[in-house]
């Protein structure tokens, strides 16, 4: 590959970067909802929109649910669909404890309501292409990217 | 004939919100009560049926695709998961039977 092609891919075409308040479950799905928007209207794959709306659900509930607060941020390259979502709070105890199906550390109130069904990590491995878990006690960072292949 | 939610009104099914979902396709069944487990493992155009009742129903159904929503057993839905679910365009539709009973009616229809 050329060198301006190299550049060209590097580069980001498009990027939003939202807010997640801790614990705030009526709003919760809002940051993939406004992503679903943004990509349907660019005219992607549905399969590419479909798998970057779940991992991205997942991204926010986990903020949602685990941290203290956060953000996600999205990147649209020319081949790809980048997603961070970047908390402070508890961090992960034990990373590939939470990436088995089932594991959950989430209090039985939210359980009741449906979420912590310990399948968001393994939902957002399954649907990203790439997947990357930094954490620590300061906070998680969970970088994801999809391919437009 | 392709099954659409609006079929579902004439079996016993009747609108909760999301009038402008109605003439979504139908092509599957899927019956849970975890989010990300619904997320996971229901096909885009699966009629979801769920007893859940909070707003959250409206993202998973929207992000995952889902062509509507059926609670059974005459569950009530939230009144904010209504207005969701009317700006988002997702059906949701209530049952007086089981998840059982609604499945059941489901199947008979796409045969």
């Amino acid at each position: 590959m050329g060198l301006l092609a190299e550049v060209v891919k590097e580069m980001v075409l498009y990027s939003l970067d939202f807010n997640v308040k801790a614990r705030d479950f009526d709003s919760a799905g809002e940051v993939s909802s406004n992503l679903r928007t943004v990509l349907k209207q660019l005219s992607l794959n549905p399969d590419v929109v479909r798998r970057s709306c779940i991992a991205c659900y997942e991204a926010e509930m986990n903020i949602i649910i685990h941290s203290y607060g956060g953000h996600i941020k999205i990147e649209i390259f020319e081949d790809k669909i980048r997603i961070t979502a970047e908390d402070t709070g508890p961090g992960i105890e034990d990373i590939e404890l939470a990436m088995k199906e089932g594991y959950s550390t989430a209090p039985e109130e939210i359980r009741e309501m449906g979420f912590g069904a310990g399948m968001g990590l393994p939902n957002m491995k399954s649907n990203s292409d790439f997947m990357e878990i930094k954490s620590s006690s300061e906070g998680t960072t969970v970088l994801m990217e999809i391919l437009f292949k | 004939m392709a099954v659409k939610v609006k079929d579902l009104l004439d079996k016993g099914f009747v609108l909760l919100a999301g009038e402008k979902g109605i003439e979504k396709e139908i092509e599957g069944v899927y019956i849970c009560d975890l989010l990300s487990w619904v997320m996971a493992h229901a096909k885009a155009k699966n009629a979801w049926i769920t007893i859940q009742t909070h707003i959250n129903i409206v993202a998973v159904a929207l992000l995952a695709e889902l062509s509507c929503v059926i609670i059974p057993e005459n569950a009530k839905l939230y009144e904010d998961a209504k207005k969701r679910a009317d700006e988002e365009g997702i059906s949701v539709l209530s049952f007086s039977g089981t998840s059982y009973e609604a499945a059941i009616i489901l199947y008979e229809m796409m045969k």
